[in-house]
This record gives C-alpha cells, sequence and structure tokens, in this order.
C-alpha cells in the first residue's frame, strides 16, 4: 500500500493517466469473431421504478415465447438483450443509446410507458432503428406522428378500445356519465375515446374528475360521483391506483349501487389478482386482451404462462408474447436478414396473424393493428386454470376488426387535437 | 494541494487532454454518450455543491432550476419556433434566475430542516406545473419534436460535437465557479457558513449574501438544463422531479462537498455506476444504495476528502522527520486547506 501512495506522490501524472487507459481498455468491448452474426434485439423493460411488476411480466413473456420456439430464424441466432427503462423516459433514452450504439441491436421492442416510447421514438427515427412497440399506446405514435420506422406490433392505442365502449354505453341505454380517470395522458385518451363516442350518439358526460396519479384516497371523488348521479360511471386507472380504486369503489357500496365501466387496464389481471372476488366480480370493462377469452390461442397462452410463473397473465405479458410471434413471422418471411431494414419493415408491415393470444390482428396503413375490442366481465376462473387465479375477464362480446380510427376516415380523424384535459372529444351542441 | 502547484497543473492538464481525445479513441459511441451526461451533470452537482457545500443550505429545489432550463429549450423551439442557440440558453439563465429570485426570498425566511421543506415544496410547484400544465409543457409525456442546433464550431447532432460542446460548457462553469468560491464572496459565503452571527458583526449581510448564492446556483443548474435538453431532444417532468433532486444531491456528498471537482467525480460515478450495474442485475438499484450508505459511513466527506485523508495519512507515514508524529488534524479536514 505504501509503495502505491509514494508512486503516486512522485508520478502522479503519470499514474492519473494510466488509471484512466485501464479504464478504457477494460470498458470497451472485446470484438466479436463470429462468421453467422446472431440477430440483436434491444428488449426494453422497465424492470425497476413504478412499473417493474409490467416489466417483469413483460420478459417473463418474451422468454417464454422463444422457449418454446427455439431462439433461430432460418438458422440464424437471436439474441434478445434486456435493458432496464427504471420507467424513467430519461433513463429509457440512456438504454436505447447503450442497445443501438454500443450492443449494435437491429430493432428496439418496448419500452412500456407511454412516456419512455415518447422520448425513445425521435432518437430510434433519427438511427433509422426499427421501433417496436407491443405496449406504448400513446395516441399519437401512430397517429399525428406515425413514422415508418415506428410499428405497433401486437399494440394497440389508447382510445382503440374505448371507442366502442362509449357507443355500448349508449346502446345500454345510458345517457348521463360521470368519468374518473389518473391524470396524465394514457388517461386523457383513454377516456377521450369514450366520451368522443358517447356524445356523438347524444349522451352527456356530466362530470370529468381527475385523479393524480398515485392517488390512494378515492373517497371525496366518490361522494362527488354519488351527488351527480348519473346513469353510469366510466373509470379509468392504472396499477395500484385501480387497486385502490375497486377496493373503494366496494367499500362505499356503490359497486350494486351505479353501473360501471372500467378501461382494461383497470380491471387488469395483474390488478385483479390481488383483490378479493366479491370486490371485482362482474365488473364490465373493454380492453384488447381478455385473459378469459375462450379460443385456442388465448388459452394455450395462459396455460403456458400459468404453468411458469403460477399466475394467469397480464395484457402486458400478452403484448410481449405476441409481439415475439409478430417479430419470428417477419424474420422468417426475410430470411433473417433483418440488416436490409426497409425489406424487414416491409414484411413486419405485412405480418396477419390468424389468430393470437389478442385475437386476429393486423396492422392499418399508419402502422396500429387493427384487432379485435372485448366487452369483458369479470367472473370466477374456471376449468384447469382455476388454480392459478381467483378472477379472470371473460368476453362478453367482441367487436371485430376495431380500427384506431374507430368508424371515421384517418383524414377526418386526424383533423382533430389528440385527446387532452381541454379536448376530451366533445362536440359543442 | 501541498506546495507544488506544478504536479497540479500538469494533472489539470492530462486529463484535459485525456477528455479531449475521448472521441478520437474509437470507443463505442455509447461511452461518449455517458461522458457527456457526466459532464451536463456535473455542472448541475457542482452548482449544487456551491449550496451546500460552500454556503451551507441544503438545497431541494435544484433540480427546478435544470427543468426549466430544459423547459425553456423545448417550449421556445416547439410552440414558438426559436431555435437560436444563444438567445435561448440566456432566456433560460434569466428565466432560472427570475424564478429563484422569488423562491430564494420565500426559502430564506427559514433556516436547516425548515429551508428544506420550503425548497422541496417548491420545487413540487415547478414539477407540478410540468406535470398538469399540458397544453404548455405536454404533461406526463413530456416534449420531444426538436433538435439539437449546431453552436459555433460545433456539430453538435453527432456524439462527438455534442460531447465538445458539453466539456468546454463544463469548463467555463467549472471555471467560473472556482473564481466565484475564491472571490470575497465566495470567502464570505464560507464565512457566513461556519459564523453567521461574527460575519454579520463584522457588517456582512448575511441574508443577501445567501438570497445570491441561492440565484447564482439557479442560473448555473439552468445552463445543465439547457444542454440536458439538446442532447436528450426531450423533456419532461422527471428531469425536475423529486427523483432528480436526491441524485444531485447524491452527487455531491459522494464526491465531496464543498470541492466543486468532488461533485463531478460523484456524476461521473452516479452515471456510470448505474448503467454498469444495471447491465449485470436488475437489483442494481439496490447496490446503489449500499454504495450511498458506504460513503456516508466512511468517508463522510465524500471521495475527494476519503483521498486527501488517505494522501495525508501516507505523507505522515512517508515523513522521517519527528514531526510527522503531530500532523495537524487540520490537514485532515478538507475545508480547512486551501486559505490563501
Amino acid at each position: 500500500m505504501r509503495r502505491v501512495f509514494v508512486f503516486l506522490r512522485h508520478h502522479r501524472t503519470a499514474a492519473y493517466v494510466s488509471v484512466c487507459a485501464a479504464v478504457l481498455a477494460l470498458t470497451a468491448p472485446s470484438a466479436r469473431g463470429a462468421e453467422q452474426p446472431p440477430i440483436r434485439i434491444g428488449v426494453l423493460a422497465s424492470e425497476s421504478g413504478t412499473a417493474a411488476a409490467a416489466g417483469h411480466d413483460m420478459v417473463t413473456a418474451w422468454k417464454l415465447y422463444w422457449a418454446e420456439h427455439g431462439e433461430r430464424v432460418d438458422g440464424r441466432r437471436i439474441e434478445s438483450t434486456f435493458y432496464d427503462t427504471g420507467s424513467n423516459p430519461a433513463r429509457a433514452l440512456t438504454v436505447a443509446r447503450q442497445a443501438v450504439e454500443q450492443d449494435h441491436v437491429q430493432m428496439i421492442v418496448g419500452p412500456y410507458l407511454a412516456n419512455e416510447g415518447l422520448a425513445v421514438a425521435p432518437y430510434a427515427i433519427q438511427h433509422k432503428i426499427p421501433f417496436l412497440e407491443p405496449t406504448v399506446s400513446a395516441d399519437d405514435l401512430t397517429q399525428r406522428k406515425a413514422n415508418p420506422y415506428v410499428i405497433r406490433v401486437a399494440g394497440w392505442t389508447s382510445s382503440q378500445p374505448t371507442h366502442p365502449a362509449g357507443d355500448w354505453a349508449y346502446d345500454k341505454g345510458y345517457r348521463t356519465v360521470v368519468t374518473i380517470a389518473d391524470a396524465y395522458a394514457f388517461g386523457y385518451e383513454n377516456v377521450g375515446g369514450f366520451n368522443q363516442t358517447f356524445t356523438a350518439r347524444g349522451g352527456k358526460v356530466l362530470k370529468q374528475i381527475w385523479a393524480p396519479l398515485g392517488n390512494t384516497d378515492y373517497s371525496p371523488y366518490l361522494s362527488q360521483i354519488e351527488a351527480a348521479k348519473p346513469d353510469a360511471v366510466f373509470v379509468e386507472m392504472v396499477g395500484a391506483d385501480a387497486v385502490h380504486f375497486l377496493q373503494q369503489w366496494h367499500a362505499f357500496g356503490l359497486k350494486d349501487k351505479i353501473p360501471l365501466i372500467a378501461n382494461e387496464t383497470t380491471t387488469d389481471q395483474s390488478n385483479i389478482r390481488t383483490l378479493p372476488a366479491d370486490v371485482v366480480d362482474g365488473i364490465v370493462s373493454f380492453g384488447h386482451f381478455a385473459e378469459g377469452r375462450d379460443a385456442a390461442a388465448t388459452q394455450e397462452f395462459d396455460t403456458n404462462f400459468a404453468a411458469k410463473t403460477g399466475k394467469l397473465p397480464s395484457y402486458m405479458a400478452a403484448a410481449f408474447f405476441t409481439a415475439a410471434q409478430w417479430i419470428d413471422s417477419a424474420m422468417l418471411k426475410v430470411h433473417g436478414n433483418v440488416e436490409d431494414t426497409d425489406a424487414f419493415l416491409a414484411a413486419v408491415r405485412s405480418v396477419r396473424l390468424a389468430d393470437s393470444a389478442f385475437g386476429p390482428m393486423k396492422l392499418d396503413t399508419y402502422n396500429n393493428p387493427v384487432e379485435n375490442v372485448y366487452v369483458r366481465r369479470v367472473e370466477t376462473v374456471s376449468g384447469p386454470l382455476a388454480k392459478y387465479g381467483k378472477t379472470w375477464n371473460v368476453v362478453v362480446k367482441a367487436y371485430p376488426n376495431v380500427s384506431q380510427f374507430w368508424n371515421l376516415a384517418p383524414q377526418e380523424y386526424l383533423k382533430q387535437p389528440v385527446y387532452s384535459p381541454t379536448f376530451q372529444g366533445v362536440k359543442a351542441p | 494541494m501541498t506546495g507544488r502547484p506544478w504536479s497540479n497543473v500538469a494533472i489539470i492538464g492530462a486529463l484535459l487532454l485525456l477528455a479531449i481525445a475521448i472521441p478520437r479513441l474509437g470507443l463505442p459511441a455509447f461511452y461518449v454518450s455517458l461522458l457527456t451526461q457526466t459532464w451536463i451533470y456535473g455542472i448541475l452537482a457542482m452548482s449544487l455543491d456551491l449550496l451546500v457545500g460552500f454556503t451551507g443550505l441544503v438545497s431541494f429545489m435544484q433540480a427546478a432550476f435544470f427543468g426549466i432550463g430544459a423547459y425553456v429549450v423545448a417550449i421556445a423551439a416547439t410552440r414558438y419556433h426559436f431555435t437560436d442557440f444563444w438567445l435561448t440558453l440566456l432566456i433560460a439563465i434569466l428565466v432560472a434566475a427570475v424564478t429563484a429570485a422569488a423562491f430564494a426570498a420565500l426559502a430564506l425566511r427559514a433556516e436547516d430542516v425548515g429551508f428544506i421543506i420550503i425548497t422541496l415544496a417548491l420545487n413540487e410547484i415547478i414539477w407540478g406545473l410540468a406535470y398538469q400544465w399540458v397544453s404548455m409543457s405536454g404533461g406526463d409525456n413530456g416534449i420531444t419534436g426538436f433538435l439539437r442546433v449546431d453552436v459555433g464550431p460545433f456539430h453538435t447532432t453527432g456524439n462527438a460535437g455534442f460531447y465538445y460542446l458539453s466539456l468546454t460548457a463544463l469548463i467555463v462553469c467549472l471555471t467560473l465557479l472556482t473564481l466565484i468560491v475564491r472571490s470575497p464572496f465566495g470567502l464570505v459565503l464560507v464565512g457566513a457558513r461556519e459564523r453567521p452571527r461574527r460575519m454579520a458583526a463584522l457588517g456582512y449581510n448575511v441574508w443577501l449574501f445567501r438570497y445570491l448564492a441561492l440565484i447564482v446556483a439557479a442560473m448555473f443548474a439552468a445552463v445543465a438544463g439547457v444542454l440536458f435538453a439538446y442532447y436528450n431532444e426531450f423533456v419532461g417532468p422527471g428531469s425536475l422531479s423529486l427523483d432528480t433532486t436526491v441524485q444531485i444531491l447524491i452527487m455531491v456528498i459522494l464526491g465531496g462537498t464543498g470541492t466543486l471537482i468532488g461533485p463531478l467525480l460523484g456524476a461521473g460515478i452516479l452515471v456510470f455506476l448505474s448503467n454498469a450495474l444495471s447491465d449485470i442485475t436488475q437489483r442494481w438499484v439496490l447496490i446503489l444504495g449500499a454504495v450511498y450508505v458506504v460513503t456516508v459511513m466512511y468517508a463522510p466527506d465524500g471521495i475527494v476528502g476519503l483521498v486527501k485523508q488517505l494522501a495525508a495519512r501516507a505523507r505522515s507515514r512517508h515523513a522521517l522527520a519527528p514531526a510527522a508524529g503531530s500532523m495537524p488534524s487540520a490537514a485532515l479536514n478538507p475545508r480547512e486547506g486551501p486559505e490563501r
């Protein structure tokens, strides 16, 4: 030790420089030397931070697909590298840089959150890296900001499943609603979709409540809702917010009093699996995934996912599994030659899934899937999967082939701004 | 440091040459990216060090000024199609300074814990604006759709160009901050930190000096924010959240308060460690936490403090003169080192 300090004292400059050089030499990657290089896929998932649970589901489902189907396309190995976004857009951007600039991935799959996706998209576009998004639902990424490099494989837009919901609610006889949602982009867009179709038919939105993300006490809002006496309530909540909301909705006795129409995330399996059956039983919701859908593709995915993890899958898990399936078919079409980016992107766009965990899927010209939207109801799990969960979402009715533009022409739809607290799709009377 | 200024100059010169050479060493562009981040966070951490280390004010609102700098760039470019770098920088610094002038007046009504709480609350106000004022700030989604702009000789679209721009900004800020802390102004700040009553008795308006320090620090934070916005070509409310506040405070403490160079070192460690660790394990946040705890327990003066301490100990052992035994304890305290 002492000698080191003596050395340091006498040769400080040299020592500093050599230490720095050594660090640099150690951190530089060694040359790779395989004749047939693997296809490198960068998977961005939130493995830490607020969305860690979702990130974990996504990674598990992604690995599940490749474990089932073999990590090879036309003899070429597929190498998935996982990057933790920390549920933070700036960090998502940093790891995207790492994936592209250090690890030279040929495509990016993920991330999870809308704000992460919006942050990474411009970077991927600039570097001409296919940016494949199974869960990022920010409307504009395939609408006003659509780009050839951004494709929602097995994805959705925030307002896609809620357009039918507004229409359905009116048909059901509801004429007035109160909406309650998380005060952030996903909430604004999700609820906007509902409001637009509900009011287009002649329904009336009595009140819109925006609750801060991470809120735990909904009682003040619940009394506002009760006072407004609506025919029904539309709710959008994510994660722990959904759990708190559903608990309190039940505890305040509103569950049997006011019909509740939930969005996809509120009754997602990741939330209802933590709640007692009587709290969630019978709640109707709208989503592009229903783990209780009685179809071979969904049941097979449920069974394999449950066998591996001991629980039923969330929509995030289904999205990453199906994305892997989608990308696998596209890679097969170009015989593993993903280096030809244009041909690969064309192949991704041309994939048609006759059936998947979600149902049939194909892309529209804006790179968003045209897919089924399900009217779902929470029921007790039956059949062989009953040991893996208490309740699940079963299909009551399916709206087949729903476009992100609902029944409007894209050009017409895109004339309106993206949904926000100030624009909720409500036409002035 | 020791009485051999030429060796300090040599070290600084060598490090500077190394910093300049890095983009040309053929490293993956990603490392250049991470170093760029280090320079930017370095400026931010140094700005906080002016408060925590020299003025003795543990401010929790430094992230707000960082965010203000970043949002000025994004809002100017996307809402007003205004992309001149120098004017944007100037506006960002001014907006931060004006905000700081108002905030500091409120915060300085309290001391110690009260000061921390007020600054924390003020930071949350700016965060709330960024999060809720969707039509202006883009809310939770933040703002994208603006690009880096070339600045003088720096072609910033390339990694190397932006690296040099950030490095230049860092050197300018480090020089300015060094001049400030060594100026009579800086010495009054340190004096007011150690002996506020005596300084007041000597006729210094302690309140005013602290007030000015808060404004100056905010201006440097805004510079870092402007660079951060261009670097990411994206701005979101996360940049001014409590997370960022805590992160820069950790950088300062990890590197060593009251040293300027220490917080820069802390920034580098945090940026590189978090990336290296997250490559290895999902539990990287936990390991990072352990590193902080160990640092605070065994090197309360940060890494720079620890290095100085070890160097001083080695020197005293090495010295043959009996005087070595009576090494003054002052030499172990980095704060009382260079009084010139």
